[in-house]
């Protein structure tokens, strides 16, 4: 009989476990950092399958996740943030909250999918704020969670907004006439 | 965790400028954020590590690393690997490829590479597929895989890497999921400075030609119970688990190869001495 029958998918901490301000403020810093890293990875992607539209698209987001970063350093001032290692985040999920799905990623995908795929991260990160908010271990760490809280609601309808500019794709948007697959 | 600022290295420094060119979706790119960003953690500075692979879809990886890279010929990996640890020890040696290259064609190498136990990182990003040849089965396909290439299935038993990597000697066992890529960072950290042979496996889908395997991240699951230095507990437990359960499963204290009565030399003067006749 195997040993490992109970198991959790995941035996990271939720950020109920985040402790003070600096370790706050040091996760609100590599949720940004993971985003940028990720959108870039994309947008290397499409510009390699020829997507051009797409790759403008993500390289976007990373700019704006890039310059939430630095607005995040920027604030927190002089405070000494401790350097996270992977084994530290309190995530409670495999992926930072506005981790960019690069499993979901297709080389015919279009910016209806893009954007959807910013709308799931923005949601997250906005669900992670507000679960810090209910756990904060003081009112300082309240203050900043509300305001990471009320940014990632705002990104939440800036994605809505600009999917408005951009319908739903048909069905059968990932049908390829020649595709990389062996059929026969 | 360490306060400070301004960390040495940053994960975006060991990205290259090269683009991946994988499928959209696939595994490996979470495996080259994790591999990134364990060198970041490690600090090690990009021109002290080399990445070395064999062929195939993840064998692609050295070049999207900003450190030394070698890609090699098929299966051929860990013997090029093992050369370079034995003539640069100060190198930090990561050999990566797939499945297909380390257990098939690669096969014995590896085993014979676990039982050298030389202080090298070995990475394999397991899909069970051959994806960059269009799909056909590999050594850990499941005997029942239909697929145009394998109709019904191949009904072959499937290689269990880490239980052959652990009797073969390897001193460091891990299995780990790409979609978990925290994970996969923290046990590549414990990979590389963990003395010896370290053997990590990394479940890593191909979305192309195994769409099934997107389904992995539901199926997936922390190792419940603690690592162990006990060959024979780590045995059993791999022999009974489901193949999902990601963690370090063995860590050993067997120590490492030693070259032996001569230092290493990258010196050609040197090496063209000893060969000649």
């Amino acid at each position: 009989m195997s040993e490992d029958k109970a198991t959790a998918k995941t035996s990271q901490p939720g950020p109920e476990a985040i402790e003070s301000v600096e370790e706050l403020l040091a996760h609100a810093y590599v949720i940004e950092v993971d985003a940028v890293e990720r959108y870039n990875l994309l947008a290397d992607q499409m510009e390699v399958h020829n997507n051009s539209e797409l790759a403008a698209l993500f390289r976007k987001l990373a700019g704006h996740e890039e310059h939430h970063a630095k607005e995040i350093l920027e604030r927190a001032g002089d405070k000494a943030l401790p350097k996270l290692k992977s084994s530290d985040y309190k995530w409670g999920e495999f992926e930072a909250p506005e981790a960019a799905e690069l499993d979901r990623a297709h080389y015919l995908m279009t910016p209806w999918h893009a954007l959807q795929m910013a709308l799931r991260a923005e949601k997250r990160a906005f669900a992670f704020f507000d679960q810090l908010v209910k756990t904060a271990k003081d009112d300082e760490m309240k203050k900043w969670s509300e305001e990471f809280r009320e940014e990632e609601a705002e990104h939440v309808r800036l994605v809505e907004e600009l999917l408005t500019r951009y319908p739903e794709p048909a069905e059968d948007w990932a049908e390829d006439p020649d595709p990389p697959v062996y059929l026969e | 965790m360490t306060a400070h600022t301004a960390p040495a290295f940053k994960a975006s420094d060991y990205k290259s400028d090269i683009k991946p060119v994988w499928c959209p979706g696939c595994g490996d790119y979470h495996v080259l954020l994790s591999v990134t960003r364990a060198l970041a953690e490690l600090g090690r500075r990009p021109e002290d590590v080399a990445c070395i692979s064999g062929i195939g879809c993840s064998s692609r990886i050295p070049a999207y690393v900003n450190c030394y890279g070698f890609h090699g010929v098929h299966g051929r990996s860990l013997p090029i690997g093992t050369g370079l640890k034995v003539a640069r020890p100060d190198l930090t040696v990561l050999v990566a490829g797939g499945d297909g290259d380390g257990f098939s064609i690669g096969g014995n190498h590896f085993q014979h590479a676990c039982r050298r136990n030389i202080d090298i990182t070995y990475i394999v990003m397991d899909n069970r597929v051959y994806g960059m040849t269009k799909g056909q089965p590999s050594p850990t396909t499941e005997p029942d895989w239909d697929s145009a290439l394998s109709p019904g299935g191949t009904g072959l038993s499937p290689f269990h890497p880490l239980v052959i990597a652990l009797a073969s000697g390897a001193n460091f066992v891990a299995r780990t999921f790409s979609g978990d890529p925290n994970r996969t960072t923290e046990v590549l950290v414990e990979a590389i400075k963990h003395p010896g042979f370290s053997f990590v496996q990394i479940l890593s889908p191909c979305v192309t030609f195994r769409p099934d395997e997107r389904g992995w991240k539901d199926v997936v699951h922390t190792a419940a119970v603690e690592e162990t230095d006990d060959p024979a507990r780590a045995a059993r437990r791999i022999m009974t688990d489901d193949g999902f359960n990601i963690g370090i499963l063995y860590r050993g204290n067997r120590a490492p190869y030693k070259l032996t009565g001569r230092e290493a030399t990258s010196d050609t003067d040197q090496l063209g001495e000893m060969f000649a006749i």
